[in-house]
């Protein structure tokens, strides 16, 4: 029935910017600063960057989903209380499987994958989008939004891991000791290269996502803030 | 001894927003001035001491694992841990409502003051953040819970009213255009972190 009421083609124009634009012009961290908490803290590594964005795209598609098909169900005065608990609930499940399939990653992220429930992208997509829209709509906001968040944290560990520690991991596949080993004397090491102990520590990442939104309000003016 | 030495750890060294970044939606959304820095700090303060001792006995006697033999030899091997997340939230979402309520009650002046900051920590990071780090950190006794969370809570009031001062001076200043407002506010809070570090490894 519904499919005979939507004449807009599934990834029209609107849709598309709905994914588009949470990359760049809306990004959900460096312009809108939802969500730093974890984006600044899970970045040392590669692999928890990665699996920390998939977790939270997946509880924010989820969500998006439930709340937009729940939408006119829930009464305006306790909309938040029944967001928080849908979230709860997804993460909940999220943590478990990541402690099914991904054991050392998911000890790695510690508490920050309880975290994701105060995540403000999930609360603030929940409570901006999925109450006042399609739930195919909502779908695609919670893709978009999740890829703008992951963007950021792969960039950031990028830059943490490759200066840090002179490699990169990336799940299912062997360390990529891009720089050498440093034990070993290998690569750059054998030269007298040594790794930037700074990038390390927790400072590190707020200069990068600083010098990222640099760059980000250089290339786009109409970003400045006035 | 033993809680001056928890209280100096999780104010200075494990600092919440230097070292982990919790809260910092807020900390950058509301450190504009050092009035309501001061506000929100706090209130967080506030939220924290209520909130950490009350996850602390939820822990202990109901989540962890072996937690409910006092109801008898048959729940003596129950571990509910898995809920613990659901658990804290409504936790902390209640108590927030609840102290609100109360501050509302009898202290009209404090309620002023804190305002709109209330209702709004109910989903900071930093308090479920605490509950989480509290229960990881298996403490020995409620005390040292309380003062864990005094703990946290004074290093966040601490960094929110920094950056605020900072930020109230820094509008003078000739900032490139692109790197001003948020762009500034993260750089200026890794420097803060980078001073903070000094504090590692200091003990009692």
């Amino acid at each position: 029935m519904s499919e005979a009421k939507t004449s807009e083609p599934l990834f029209s124009k609107k849709n598309v910017a709905l994914i588009k634009n949470p990359l760049n012009k809306i990004n959900p961290v460096t312009i809108q600063v939802l969500g730093i908490c974890s984006a600044l803290a899970v970045t040392v590594q590669m692999d928890n960057a990665i699996v920390m964005s998939v977790a939270v795209m997946a509880v924010l598609v989820l969500g998006n989903l439930i709340v937009s098909l729940m939408r006119n169900m829930i009464p305006g005065k306790i909309r938040i209380i029944v967001q928080l608990v849908i979230v709860a609930g997804l993460v909940i499940i999220v943590d478990q499987v990541l402690k099914a399939y991904v054991y050392d990653v998911s000890k790695k992220l510690s508490v920050f994958v309880g975290l994701i429930i105060t995540n403000c992208i999930i609360m603030g997509r929940l409570e901006a989008f999925a109450l006042g829209n399609k739930p195919w709509a909502s779908i695609l906001d919670g893709v978009g939004n999740g890829f703008g968040y992951g963007l950021v944290l792969v960039i950031v560990a990028f830059f943490k891991e490759l200066f840090g520690s002179g490699a990169l991991t990336i799940p299912g596949f062997e360390k990529f000791e891009i720089f050498g080993n440093a034990t070993d004397m290998t690569g750059l090491y054998s030269m007298g290269y040594m790794d930037n102990g700074l990038m390390l520590l927790p400072p590190s990442s707020l200069f990068i996502v600083g010098i990222y939104i640099w760059v980000q309000k250089y290339r786009n003016p109409d970003l400045i803030e006035s | 001894m033993e809680y001056i030495n928890i209280f100096i750890k999780s104010a200075f060294i494990d600092n919440m927003i230097f070292t982990f970044f919790f809260g910092m939606c807020s900390y950058l959304a509301v450190s504009k001035t050092v009035k309501t820095a001061v506000g929100l700090g706090s209130a967080v303060i506030f939220v924290l001491v209520v909130t950490t001792p009350l996850n602390y006995l939820l822990e202990t006697l109901v989540l962890q694992e072996g937690a409910l033999s006092w109801l008898g030899d048959d729940y003596a091997t129950m571990d509910l841990s898995f809920l613990s997340f659901i658990m804290f939230i409504a936790v902390i979402a209640s108590i927030v409502q609840l102290v609100e309520m109360l501050v509302e009650k009898f202290s009209p002046a404090l309620y002023g003051a804190l305002g709109i900051f209330l209702p709004l920590i109910a989903v900071n990071c930093a308090i479920l953040g605490a509950a989480l780090f509290m229960q990881q950190k298996q403490f020995a006794n409620i005390g040292e819970a309380t003062i864990y969370g005094l703990g946290s809570g004074f290093g966040w009031f601490i960094a929110i009213v920094l950056i605020a001062a900072i930020r109230e001076k820094i509008k003078y200043s000739h900032i490139p255009a692109p790197v001003r407002g948020v762009g500034m506010a993260f750089i200026l809070t890794g420097l803060m972190g980078l001073a903070f570090l000094g504090f590692l490894g200091f003990e009692l």
